[in-house]
């Protein structure tokens, strides 16, 4: 392998998102209607398991509402899966059947400009979204403390890191039934993240599975900020977060260059 | 041209090499491309035209050799090479997503041109590829000449020193090909240099000026049409067809008559400077074919005299 030659970020990722806000703005209502999902969510978890369950062990070590211990949980879920189907599909179809990105490599944009574009489109996206999801929470009355606002770049932190994994594992992607595989992985993650119940739910010997998982750390993220419960493992949490993101934007522009630059 | 050191050559190639794992695409070629001509690589499929081009599109980096392009090598300026020319691919690869104005706009941005600047380029461009009253079309409604002026309209979009077009009319219809060849024609006179793959000798022969035959990756003969076919044919060709299988019997009947002789599948080819004389004494030998044709010499006639095979089958 020879080193990174020169000349592979043109510093115009910009213009690559520019190019998905235009063809998105045709197709606003599908973004709004995206908004809804939140409000499904956070009401399936009030109206029942809010009842059922009562309060669970906070970040604080105090007892908090169920539904103050779940929401910011199901937002990183919904951050994670958002950049996830934003980034496969989508990305699959622009490479192997639109020739999207040989047109864009024929001008001064690199591997790395189309990378960080559409890693970069997806998480303002997924920025959105979170954004309506935190306006919900508060008209719920589900938002513990205004801290719960730093909600919104962890979120978009979150959908970063998965969106950069989403596109270089679709880079991957050779027929659309390859899709489930993703499922595969992503459907434990949203399940056993600490989502639904605390980590201490665990046996011991499991809890480091747990921990393997970046949206377990998302999570941890989401949950300290909602209540306000600030220390320094939080900086490992976000190491981990920045870590599966650089991770997945190097492989992705390595893809695309060596499948599209032969 | 380049003698005098007068002006330097747009593109240079030295023993240029192209390799996919084992198969060598391109096995060492020398080209050099002038500026404001409009230099064609003519070959069959497979030859390594299109390998050749996408390396100097800077999108393929070389197996070895050198290459110069705008006098950068494209390793090391890939990006500055290309915000100077253009790239029309072999396949359309426009933005579906998008209408015709906005593929324009958003591949003017992708060069660094400001909005107001892609939107006074986008409405020139549309005129330029008659495409003015499709603006706001989807992309895919459009037949595939327009798809293709689109493609080229695009490829302009940076005002271009140099333009790449890979098999710019493959799959048109005649019509569709004469109003493209058209527009490559105006840009060849307002001074672009135009780099073009074909395996239609008439369209090498309408645009060319130079141009090199390749065959299995390799420059088998260079020259402009008119020297080619003076240098490796005749001035005419005497063209016997009969009912396939036929031709071979006939081949020895008609020895002598030309200069030289070529067998296909359902005619044979002779090369004469005299047509019509070489058909009488065809006549006179008794050699009875379904039906004659003189002709004059073209490019194909070059391409299958120096492979054996004709270029499009």
């Amino acid at each position: 392998m020879r080193v990174l030659p020169p000349g592979l970020y043109a510093g115009q990722a910009n213009k690559v998102i520019e190019r998905s806000a235009l063809v998105t703005r045709r197709h606003w209502v599908i973004v709004l209607s995206g908004l809804l999902e939140p409000v499904f969510y956070l009401l399936a978890i009030q109206v029942g398991f809010g009842v059922l369950v009562g309060t669970v062990i906070g970040p604080a070590g105090e007892p908090i509402p169920y539904e103050q211990f779940v929401a910011p949980a199901l937002l990183g879920a919904a951050a994670m899966n958002g950049a996830i189907f934003e980034t496969t599909y989508p990305i699959y179809f622009k490479l192997r059947f639109n020739k999207l990105y040989d047109a864009m490599l024929a001008t001064p944009l690199g591997p790395y400009d189309v990378a960080i574009g559409e890693i970069g489109w997806a998480t303002v996206r997924g920025s959105f979204y979170s954004l309506g999801f935190v306006a919900v929470m508060a008209a719920m009355g589900v938002l513990p403390s205004t801290w719960a606002l730093l909600m919104v770049p962890v979120a978009a932190l979150i959908a970063f890191a998965f969106a950069s994994v989403g596109m270089a594992l679709a880079t991957y992607i050779q027929s659309p039934t390859q899709f489930d595989y993703i499922s595969l992985v992503a459907i434990p993650l949203f399940l056993f993240s600490t989502t639904f119940y605390p980590l201490s739910v665990y046996p011991a010997e499991l809890q480091w599975a747990v921990q393997l998982s970046p949206l377990y750390h998302g999570i941890e993220l989401l949950r300290q900020c909602a209540h306000g419960v600030f220390d320094w493992a939080m900086f490992g949490h976000v190491a981990v977060l920045v870590g599966l993101a650089a991770v997945g934007v190097i492989a992705t522009s390595r893809r695309i260059g060596a499948m599209l630059l032969r | 041209m380049t003698e005098g050191g007068v002006s330097q050559p747009l593109v240079s190639g030295k023993a240029l090499v192209k390799r996919f794992g084992d198969f060598e695409a391109v096995r060492g070629i020398d080209i050099e491309v002038n500026q404001g001509e409009a230099f064609g690589f003519l070959g069959p499929n497979g030859a390594g035209k299109s390998s050749t081009m996408r390396m100097i599109a800077c999108v393929s980096p070389r197996s070895d050799g050198d290459l110069r392009v705008l006098g950068m090598d494209p390793d090391i300026d890939g990006p500055r090479i290309r915000a100077r020319i253009g790239v029309c691919p072999q396949q359309d690869n426009l933005d579906t997503e998008l209408t015709v104005r906005e593929n324009l706009q958003v591949y003017g941005r992708f060069f660094g041109l400001s909005r107001a600047q892609v939107r006074e380029k986008a409405v020139e461009l549309m005129e330029f590829a008659q495409l003015s009253d499709r603006a706001n079309a989807e992309v895919e409604s459009l037949s595939g000449g327009m798809k293709r002026r689109l493609t080229i309209a695009r490829s302009l979009v940076n005002d271009p020193e140099l333009l790449l077009l890979d098999e710019p009319t493959t799959g048109l219809d005649p019509q569709a090909r004469h109003l493209l060849w058209d527009r490559l024609f105006r840009l060849k006179q307002r001074g672009v240099t135009l780099i073009i793959t074909t395996h239609y000798m008439d369209e090498a022969e309408q645009l060319c000026d130079r141009l090199v035959v390749m065959d299995g990756g390799r420059i088998v003969a260079e020259g402009s049409p008119s020297a080619l076919i003076s240098r490796y044919s005749s001035r005419e060709v005497l063209e016997l067809r009969f009912a396939p299988g036929e031709q071979a019997g006939h081949e020895a009947k008609v020895e002598g008559l030309a200069e030289r002789v070529e067998v296909l599948p359902d005619r044979l080819l002779l090369y004469t400077a005299n047509g019509e004389a070489a058909l009488e004494q065809v006549t006179a030998r008794g050699v009875r074919p379904v039906s004659s044709l003189v002709r004059r010499s073209t490019l194909e006639d070059v391409f299958l005299r120096l492979t054996g095979r004709t270029l499009v089958d």
